[in-house]
């Protein structure tokens, strides 16, 4: 989002929640990262800031973008993953003017800490789901997780968008009319993302399946028990 | 096996990883659709744009009239172009995914070496 779409007040306070949560998460992620996930990690962002680049139509004039919360959750961990999509953000708003500077701190909050929250929670609980109740192979798990978390963390990130209009919102528009659309629109938007993010993590386990963040996380536990 | 060292499926992982990128920045850009994305789209309704002497103008009433252009919006790379040129999306976007890459990785290199930096002191 732009700067001026919240008030002052409202643009520091979500300033303050966004380096906080950026501050736990570069504690946090000291112990995902290690000399094999720190490349990854990187080029993951890398990946991200490109395919948020290639805007794809959702409805007649209205078009949407990869927000890649889920998508680095699932791949290097929920704390590497997010302080990734910060750094995606920051470096468009500094280099290429998209988003505003005082925007970065909504902008982080939206997309970094409640996308890939969301993304990765959602991920975890649908993978565990589904190897409850299916036998099927992890890749297919994997990308089945991905898509519904693709969906969920898109529009619990434009959630945020609404949250933060309500509080400090600075046009005088209908906040049920705002609410209305962007869900809609954001529920479509996350169904692009959660084709992404399959495919994305999908083709990741095939190649390199020990790299990926959740099914690391996943055997761990079944290896002290066996 | 040592596990830190990068085997050849690793780095197979890596250079794929790098050339998708490229090849989305560079190339895949100039496909993306430049219809106001979902967000933006929001905060136009209610508005209509209007061109005047060449400059657009909003009227109605919509979120985005509050909106301020950005502070850094005649820098460079401002709008995925190098300097406004035409049709330098994908220069734009492999600059910004190499910058990218390298902000990234040397902040999680940091990060990694932090920890065994304390691991260390504590043995």
């Amino acid at each position: 989002m732009s700067d001026g779409i919240v008030n002052a007040p409202t643009s520091v306070f979500f300033g303050v929640v966004a380096a906080s949560g950026l501050a736990l998460c570069a504690r946090r992620a000291r112990d995902e990262l290690d000399e094999r996930t720190v490349p990854l990690a990187g080029l993951v962002a890398a990946f991200i800031f490109a395919v948020q680049m290639v805007n794809f139509p959702i409805l007649p004039g209205v078009s949407g973008h990869l927000l890649g919360g889920a998508l680095a959750a699932i791949l290097v961990g929920p704390y590497t993953g997010a302080l990734c999509i910060a750094i995606v953000l920051i470096v468009q708003s500094l280099l290429f003017a998209d988003g505003g500077v005082s925007a970065l701190g909504t902008n982080i909050t939206n997309m970094a800490l409640i996308g890939v929250t969301a993304g990765y929670v959602t991920a975890v609980s649908v993978a565990a789901a589904l190897r409850r109740t299916h036998n099927g192979p992890t890749v297919r798990i994997l990308g089945v997780a991905g898509f519904v978390a693709g969906i969920v963390g898109t529009v619990c990130a434009a959630t945020g968008f609404v949250v933060e209009f309500a509080i400090g919102g600075a046009a005088p528009v209908s906040l049920g009319s705002v609410a209305t659309y962007m869900l809609f629109t954001h529920a479509l938007i996350g169904i692009g993302e959660g084709i992404i993010t399959a495919l994305t993590v999908m083709t990741v386990a095939r190649v390199r399946p020990d790299l990926v963040y959740l099914l690391r996380n996943h055997r761990a536990p079944a290896q002290v028990t066996a | 096996m040592n596990p830190g060292a990068a085997t050849p499926g690793t780095r197979r992982l890596w250079v794929g990883f790098l050339i998708a990128t490229l090849v989305v920045a560079g190339g895949l850009s100039y496909l993306a659709s430049s219809s106001p994305d979902g967000l933006d789209a929001a905060t136009l309704r209610g508005c209509e744009t209007i061109r005047s002497d060449g400059a657009e103008q909003l009227a109605g009433q919509c979120i985005a009239q509050t909106a301020h252009d950005h502070a850094l919006a005649g820098s460079p790379l401002a709008d995925y172009t190098l300097g406004g040129v035409a049709g330098s999306v994908g220069a734009a976007g492999v600059i910004g995914a190499v910058v990218t890459l390298a902000v990234a990785g040397l902040f999680f290199w940091t990060l990694a070496r932090s920890r065994s930096n304390r691991a260390n002191r504590k043995t």
